[in-house]
């Protein structure tokens, strides 16, 4: 079956920025995205978990985007206005994709 | 002396504050007991809905005095302007930076509802009864602190993050539109809706209550462990500094308005306590280099549970003297 390159970006990011994250990617022409819960994890302040939470302020979330690789810069460059100060991850890698027309 | 202690005895040993003592106890502990998240967010809409219903039922059966615009207007100044005397106390207590002071002062002029709540379940319990507008006066004390810590900020040169989006955010939180609305559904339907509706949000109020407070002391345990590796002795110092000085800020604007001795105590709980979910929200939008662990442990795990064990007996007890209620 024939695939097709294509560029997956995961935003990790706290919940309370999702918003203002998924309207800029928007604003960018990237419609496309799942944004995923995230339970817990560790990193530079030390291990959370998502569990007992009072607000959304200390949650996380993942906005996954997959987009063909032209497209790359303008998706980065919308989402580092948001991210730039804030807690969290951006990770680029290489997919493949069997319907080219979708992304 | 005498009349705290006993107070405080009574306060310590009512459910309610039994069931904050077990959840802090489980989260010390380590146990893995915990309130799924829908149902700890379902009693908060349910506690918000039945105090703010109560609190319009009483305006309605009582009328609106001209004490009701100056309390809300003591209020508004109580939350702008205790995050300045926080900020200033921070300063001289701790060696926080410029930033975090200004995050944990926002905190300090805003309001914890949970406190809110249960200290009219110790006044309801002493048949101390309140003015019922002072669910309105708490929920215009929620923002104002956010706009003095953002203030504090810009004064020091740095960049602030506030928008038209952050504002909508920080007015219209499901908090306070919830607590405002069944104010006004209250104050609308009045005894009569009060009494349609009491044997869903009056009666089993006090063990929903319970529930919740069980939750709050899990969180506030797990803020309560992290305290060493984050919080210096200035800090903690302060985390139980600021809510006396604020509890006096309240207890001299109610004596100044003439409020009942309910309604001072309600003002001094809302200048003492501090907020754990609109201002850290606000915070993280606005300022995102303040570290969320300072503010939320003090917040959480130092003033929350210093307010509802000691601070609500205490503040009782020198409102009634005060007022010599």
């Amino acid at each position: 079956m024939k695939t097709h390159k294509a560029k997956r970006v995961v935003i990790t990011i706290e919940a309370i920025m999702q918003k203002r994250l998924t309207d800029t990617l928007e604003s960018a022409g990237v419609t496309g995205y799942s944004i995923l819960d995230v339970i817990g994890g560790s990193g530079r302040s030390g291990p959370w978990t998502s569990e007992g939470q009072i607000s959304r302020a200390s949650g996380m979330v993942q906005v996954i985007c997959i987009i063909r690789e032209e497209r790359l810069d303008t998706l980065m460059e919308a989402a580092f206005d948001v991210v730039d100060k804030h807690i969290g991850v951006v990770t680029i890698t290489d997919v493949e994709v069997l319907r080219a027309e979708r992304f | 002396m005498a009349d705290i202690l006993s107070l405080a005895a009574e306060n310590l040993l009512s459910p309610v504050i039994l069931s904050f003592i077990l959840g802090v106890a489980a989260a010390l502990g380590r146990s893995d007991l915990s309130v799924p998240e829908a149902v700890a967010k379902g009693l908060s809409i349910y506690l918000l809905f039945a105090i703010g219903f109560k609190g319009g039922a009483s305006v309605a059966s009582h009328g609106v005095d001209a004490t009701l615009v100056a309390t809300i207007a003591a209020g508004l100044i109580l939350s702008a302007g205790l995050p300045m005397i926080a900020f200033n106390l921070l300063k001289i207590m701790t060696r926080m930076s410029r930033t975090d002071a200004a995050a944990v002062a926002g905190h300090y002029g805003s309001i914890s509802i949970v406190t809110f709540v249960a200290a009219t379940s110790v006044l309801q319990g002493r048949g101390i009864s309140s003015e019922g507008y002072m669910v309105a006066v708490a929920a215009v004390m929620e923002a104002p602190a956010i706009l003095s810590a953002l203030w504090l900020i810009s004064t020091g040169g740095s960049e602030k993050r506030m928008d038209g989006a952050l504002l909508r955010e920080i007015l219209l939180n499901g908090s306070i539109v919830l607590l405002v609305g069944a104010f006004f559904i209250g104050m609308v339907t009045g005894e009569d809706g009060l009494e349609s509706i009491s044997s869903f949000i009056v009666a089993p109020f006090t063990g929903v209550l319970c529930l919740f407070l069980l939750d709050m002391g899990l969180v506030a345990g797990r803020g309560l462990r992290d305290v060493r590796g984050v919080l210096g002795g200035g800090a903690i110092a302060f985390g139980v500094l600021m809510p006396l000085v604020g509890s006096l800020a309240g207890l001299a604007a109610a004596m100044l308005i003439g409020l009942s001795t309910g309604g001072a105590v309600l003002l001094m709980v809302l200048s003492a306590s501090a907020s754990y979910i609109a201002v850290p929200a606000a915070m993280r939008v606005a300022l995102p280099e303040a570290n969320p662990s300072i503010y939320l442990t003090l917040s959480l795990g130092i003033t929350f549970p210093f307010n509802l064990t000691v601070g609500i007996p205490l503040y009782v007890t020198l409102a009634e003297l005060a007022t010599g209620g």
